[in-house]
């Protein structure tokens, strides 16, 4: 099996790219004003509700049973989508899911496929490997249509393109659009622009592909979310549609999605419902799709599984909420997580997918925290993100790599994270960190250091230490 | 279905899957029960006033009517209105020229809007729900147009989340829909009008 495409290839070690992302200025703007905005947004939201904690407990107890029988349901939700007329594909692994898309698309006889935005397909790599077999994907979301265009990467789950602001939408835009020279940076002219764009697409493709924000066992529905219409489009417009979908992404019953379609907007956009949600199940006779695929993938979702502590993490339904309170995600931006999944639930997620502590990458990014819990606190199926990172910490510990500089930077980094006065601390420790160092190599750091210190010996820091480069770059 | 697509070729997946859960649940957690301690439904003081001014929070056209026919011909005479089949005979005035099913996607594209019914209304998100039913017609009828009237009756409106959820039957096709197609993917600004009807009208009918 080849390596897991939920991290990207050639990303370096958390701290490097936190220390290339603090560096650049518009990055930080963008991204403190959108999560500043969007977090007092969602409070509002929340507070509406008088039963909101009641909602959590549910949705939370909802996605445990799930998980606990998950063989039970897939098989029962198979067996439901199936009675309705979809076909049901399972994949093991992301080259085995895009295999299985590949050749669906191929078999539709299409040369080109509208996407909706789905964290999923992004995690197998399905663009790259559609593109590699000449089938070309159009991600028809107003973001990842930016991120594609631009041949970026996403930085947000809800908001893949938080890191641009409206001047460098245009400038893509312009460049990559026909007949776009005279746009504006308006939102609205920008939006217009993306709707004349994309019309044509939906109204030739053969194939859409979707993610899946919920699957209900029961009936064998399946729930997407969503703002701008491309989903409706993609559900709606071709012939055949390819619906992949991890295998966590199940409610037993009907009746549990009154929990999660209040849950979900108002954690995620902090609206009261976000404008269009669609449910289908499998095939209707003259409306819609006439071919459908669900293609359920695990992809080293069963390994996660089988942690008792990291298991939590597949109670994630994606909502983004507890990004946007992050202290170290509103510093970074998402892309330092060189992963498909930011910030904290990226902190938690990826390495357990990934399922590799070897892995210099994936192992830095349980330490990409500083376990202020404010994660916890908004995410509204009460995953304990802190208790995961510190077990994960300890797990990253015990598969001994050849601990990297980075870490302890990233130790240091939480730590000074907490308060401004530690920050104070944190650079007479890095200083003490130099003038400990012996050929190379450090026997001893003051602590929160002593705690990796103490069982071996490390490389020195880089010339340029945390402390100093964040207060070079800081504010 | 295309030959071979069939899910045969991924059985040996199924069964890897399948086995891998099975190890992972070793420890299998007991089951516990699903606490609901949530509100089904509130003690609003007008379900309906509450989702006249819920819909218009998402800068959706709100008119509250005892009869939706004179509404429906001042709004839409003089235009090219697409219709699901089944809408009541009185609400097809005259002045209107109506598109009848079965409509292509081209003159769907190019009408000037879509006239419908619904399923049910949700007062406390200001969500209207279709499921394909009387007076809805195919999803796309919906999709295409850049304009949607919608009429609602006071009875179809229920108060909460689950209290809707509860009327619906869930193997329809179901679109649930809060307001016009709206992004915020720039810079978070909520811009009403991407993809779907870029304005939505809808007509509350009092009860
Ligand atoms: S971990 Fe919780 S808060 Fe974060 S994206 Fe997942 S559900 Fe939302």
């Amino acid at each position: 099996m080849g390596r897991n495409p939920v991290t990207w290839l050639g990303s370096p070690a958390f701290p490097t790219a936190a220390r290339t992302a603090l560096a650049d200025d518009q990055l930080r703007r963008n991204l403190n004003h959108a999560t500043g905005l969007i977090r007092n947004k969602r409070a509002g939201a929340v507070a509406e509700l008088p039963d909101w904690e009641q909602l959590r407990l549910s949705g939370e107890a909802i996605k445990d049973e799930v998980l606990a029988n998950l063989d039970t349901y897939l098989l029962r939700f198979e067996e439901s989508v199936t009675a309705r007329g979809g076909v049901v594909h399972w994949a093991a692994d992301a080259a085995e899911a895009n295999e299985i898309v590949l050749r669906l698309a191929r078999e539709a006889g299409a040369d080109e496929v509208v996407k909706i935005k789905s964290m999923a397909t992004m995690e197998i790599g399905l663009n790259e490997a559609l593109e590699a077999g000449g089938v070309k994907p159009i991600e028809t979301d107003l973001a990842e249509l930016i991120v594609q265009l631009g041949d970026d990467r996403p930085s947000h789950i809800l908001v893949p393109a938080i890191h641009k602001n409206r001047t460098e939408i245009r400038d893509i835009f312009r460049t990559t659009m026909p007949g776009t020279e005279d746009l504006t940076n308006e939102p609205v002219e920008l939006a217009a622009a993306a709707r004349a764009f994309l019309r044509r697409k939906f109204l030739s493709a053969k194939v859409a592909v979707s993610g899946a924000n919920f699957g209900v066992a029961s009936t064998g529905s399946v729930v997407i979310v969503e703002s701008e219409g491309n989903g409706r489009m993609c559900l709606t417009l071709p012939e055949t549609l390819i619906t992949v979908m991890g295998i966590e992404k199940l409610v037993p019953s009907w009746q549990d999605l009154e929990v999660f379609l209040q849950l979900l907007p108002r954690s995620s956009t902090a609206e009261r419902m976000n404008p269009y949600t669609s449910i289908w199940s499998g095939v209707t006779p003259g409306d819609g799709p006439q071919n459908f695929h669900l293609v359920l993938v695990d992809n080293g979702r069963t390994d996660t599984l089988a942690s008792t502590v990291g298991r939590q993490a597949l109670r994630c339904i994606r909502c983004s909420a507890c990004l946007n309170v992050c202290p170290v995600y509103e510093r970074t931006g998402g892309q330092a997580y060189g992963s498909v999944y930011p910030g904290p639930i990226g902190a938690i997620l990826t390495p357990q997918l990934a399922g590799d502590m070897h892995d210099k990458h994936a192992a830095s990014l349980p330490f990409a925290s500083s376990l202020c819990g404010a994660c916890f606190e908004v995410c509204p199926v009460r995953i304990d993100i802190p208790s995961v990172l510190v077990h994960l910490r300890s797990e990253a510990v015990a598969a001994k790599p050849r601990y990297s500089p980075e870490a302890i930077g990233m130790a240091a980094m939480s730590w000074v994270m907490a308060g401004p006065r530690r920050f104070h601390v944190a650079q007479r420790l890095a200083t003490a960190g130099r003038l400990l160092a012996r050929g190379g190599k450090i026997r001893r750091l003051p602590f929160p250091g002593s705690k990796w210190t103490d069982s071996r010996d490390l490389p020195a820091p880089a010339k340029e230490s945390f402390s100093a480069w964040w207060k070079r770059t800081r504010g | 279905m295309p030959g071979g697509s069939g899910p045969v070729a991924d059985s040996a997946a199924k069964d890897v899957i399948l086995g891998r859960i099975r190890t992972a649940l070793g420890n299998r957690p007991a089951a516990r029960p699903i606490p609901r301690e949530y509100q089904r439904s509130r003690p609003f003081p007008s379900v309906l006033d509450l989702f006249a001014e819920r819909v218009a929070d998402y800068r959706a056209i709100v008119h509250r009517v005892d009869d939706p026919v004179a509404m429906v011909r001042s709004l839409l005479a003089g235009k090219r209105i697409a219709v699901p089949p089944d809408l009541p005979a009185e609400w097809l005035v005259p002045e209107v020229t109506w598109l009848h099913e079965p409509l292509s996607n081209a003159d769907l594209d190019g009408c000037d809007g879509v006239l419908t019914g619904c399923a049910a209304g949700i007062a406390e998100t200001g969500t209207i729900v279709l499921d394909g039913g009387v007076a809805q017609g195919r999803r796309v009828i919906t999709l295409l147009p850049d304009y949607h009237l919608c009429v609602v009756r006071a009875d179809q409106i229920a108060g909460t989340v689950p209290e809707a959820l509860e009327r619906l039957e869930p193997t329809r096709p179901l679109t649930f829909i809060s307001g016009p197609s709206a992004t915020s993917d720039i810079e978070l600004d909520r811009v009403e009008g991407v993809h779907g009807p870029r304005t939505l009208e809808v007509l509350i009918v009092n009860g």
